[in-house]
């Protein structure tokens, strides 16, 4: 496996692309704290809010629908919050009866769900968005930068770094377990839930050993190579006028769009 | 697919602003501690040793079990990383997956990343250690069986904290997501149990130096006994109550402020609602000055556009 398996970065020439991850990060926190800021039903907010987020698709060159596609990873969640179709108190808009009990749709209720999957689905997207316009390691150089605690990016930048090593001794973990779970037609391979889960267990322990025993190796080689306590880049960041006022004028906009969602 | 969601992860726009603030105020506070100690006690050659042990906890996670019906169960990893890295580092190794996982894989929302740290990343540690240094000084099986209850109730203990913000936040109904939440997680919890278990008894028999009597793992102080234990109490206590008898929480809830707020976001004005400021006229104070700040800040960042290189 390649060292950036992992990353969800789409190489490519654009605006987006060689603007400063900092830049980046700051404009995308501002939009989803704007998000959860706007109110309950405020349409056309949200509207300007949408139409900020083609406008970004359109600037990152891949295409405006771009991450529309990739954005029902929180769509399941949304299960979790059906209840408050019911529960607010309000003008009731059409009742079902399903098993033993009766479910009323209220007003409120519904304007409350709609908002919350608007607010998810809106900040989701933002934040793909950003790990397809900027490489992994340079967001967290950008976290740095952002006065979040060096031992924490440090860490951080480990677990990108040798996630891939460890995800390939894991891919060959669980290739031996399917090579010894053979079983004959119409039969279930493996026994008990409790049994597989035991064998899951072991995988799990096995992987803690050989990743202890493997840090050992790498930071001797990473001494080797004249590691000083803390990581190195290669490609320095700098603020340019560009930047600052891409920033400024962002957070322009998502003033400009809680404005609109109080007059 | 290399990545697949897991649960207990809060996507943003499910929490109030409110609820994702007093988190992320609280998980900062415990990891500033946990920063100041681990600094401390650790010298360089632990950080790539935390960093590899994170990666370690990502990528066990991947390792799943089929349990029946096309599903499947696999690690959360608190209690493990817990016992295995002790408490401070365990948390500061959750803490990076879970930031990973948020930001690179979007599984977890970034405004709500403090709720999602507190959850999964904190309290199962808090109880994992807490629980098992307890019984340090114990035989084995004594420790193993410890360890798997604590792999249990850690979980159960971030799927009650999961319910209580999704409450508080006005996102769902008491009454409904907190049965819903246990009774899933009460089997997830069982999963994790025995993978915790297994687990652990591989290390025992291949390295007992690493989490034996002399290891730094076992070097906590006797206080995480003391908090590991009264949270597992409110688990314990907190379950049955919430679920049996909603009106008390909810009463309190209201008596602090929590649902009043998440009620009046529903209004047409209520985005002038700050949270604590329950006055109308402060709270439009509070909202002008935060956008004042907003304005002072898009200057400044001219200012600085005009001076820098183009």
């Amino acid at each position: 496996m390649h060292f950036d398996a992992f990353d969800r970065y789409h190489e490519t020439e654009s605006f987006l692309h060689r603007l400063d991850p900092r830049a980046k990060v700051v404009v995308t926190f501002a939009f989803i704290l704007s998000n959860a800021l706007l109110p309950d039903g405020a349409w056309i907010a949200f509207g300007f809010s949408w139409l900020f987020l083609l406008f970004a698709n359109a600037l990152s060159s891949l295409g405006i629908g771009f991450t529309f596609k990739r954005s029902l990873v929180a769509l399941p969640f949304a299960l979790i919050a059906i209840t408050i179709l019911f529960s607010i108190p309000g003008k009731p808009l059409t009742s079902f009866h399903f098993l033993l009990w009766d479910f009323t749709i209220t007003d409120s209720g519904l304007l409350r769900f709609v908002s919350v999957l608007i607010r998810s689905w809106f900040s989701v997207q933002m934040a793909i968005l950003l790990v397809a316009t900027a490489r992994f390691p340079d967001i967290i150089h950008a976290l740095e930068h952002l006065k979040v605690p060096a031992i924490l990016t440090t860490i951080i930048a480990f677990l990108y770094r040798y996630l891939f090593v460890l995800a390939d001794e894991v891919f060959r973990l669980m290739r031996a377990r399917e090579s010894r779970s053979a079983a004959a037609p119409g039969q279930r391979p493996g026994r008990s839930v409790a049994w597989r889960a035991g064998v899951a267990g072991h995988m799990a322990g096995q992987l803690f050993l050989r990743s202890y025993e493997r840090s050992d190796r790498v930071y001797n080689a990473m001494l080797a190579r004249g590691y000083a306590g803390h990581l190195e880049t290669i490609n320095p960041h700098e603020l340019r006028r560009r930047d600052y006022l891409t920033v400024a004028l962002a957070l322009l906009v998502i003033l400009f769009f809680q404005v609109v969602a109080r007059l | 697919m290399l990545y697949s969601p897991k649960p207990m992860h809060i996507p943003d726009g499910f929490l109030s602003l409110t609820i994702s603030m007093i988190c992320w105020v609280i998980s900062a506070i415990i990891l500033s501690i946990a920063i100041s100690r681990s600094n401390k006690s650790l010298g360089e050659r632990q950080v790539p040793l935390m960093g590899v042990m994170a990666a370690f906890i990502f990528a066990t996670q991947m390792i799943n079990f089929p349990v029946a019906g096309g599903t499947s169960g696999h690690l959360l990893g608190g209690a493990l990383a817990a016992i295995t890295l002790g408490p401070w580092a365990g948390m500061l190794v959750m803490t990076a997956v879970i930031v990973v996982q948020g930001l690179l894989f979007q599984d977890g929302g970034l405004l709500v990343m403090g709720a999602n740290i507190l959850n999964m990343g904190l309290i199962t540690v808090a109880i994992g250690y807490g629980l098992y240094r307890g019984v340090s000084m114990g035989n084995r099986t004594l420790k193993l069986t410890v360890a798997g209850i604590a792999a249990w109730l850690s979980v159960m203990a971030g799927a009650l904290l999961v319910s209580l913000q999704l409450w508080l936040s006005g996102t769902s109904q008491l009454q409904i997501v907190i049965p819903a939440m246990l009774t899933v997680h009460a089997l997830i919890g069982l999963g994790e149990a025995l993978i915790t278990v297994a687990a652990l008894t591989l290390i025992f028999q291949t390295r007992p130096d690493l989490i034996g009597e002399n290891s730094a793992s076992a070097r906590g102080s006797r206080g995480w006994v003391v908090a590991g234990v009264l949270i597992s109490l409110a688990v314990v206590l907190l379950s049955p109550l919430a679920s049996t008898n909603p009106d008390g929480l909810n009463r309190v809830a209201t008596d602090l402020g929590f649902i009043s707020t998440a009620h009046a976001r529903t209004g047409p004005l209520a985005g002038y609602v700050v949270p604590f400021l329950r006055s109308v006229s402060l709270s439009k104070i509070a909202s002008g000055a935060l956008g004042l700040t907003v304005v002072g800040v898009i200057i400044v960042l001219l200012g600085q556009g005009m001076k820098a290189k183009s």
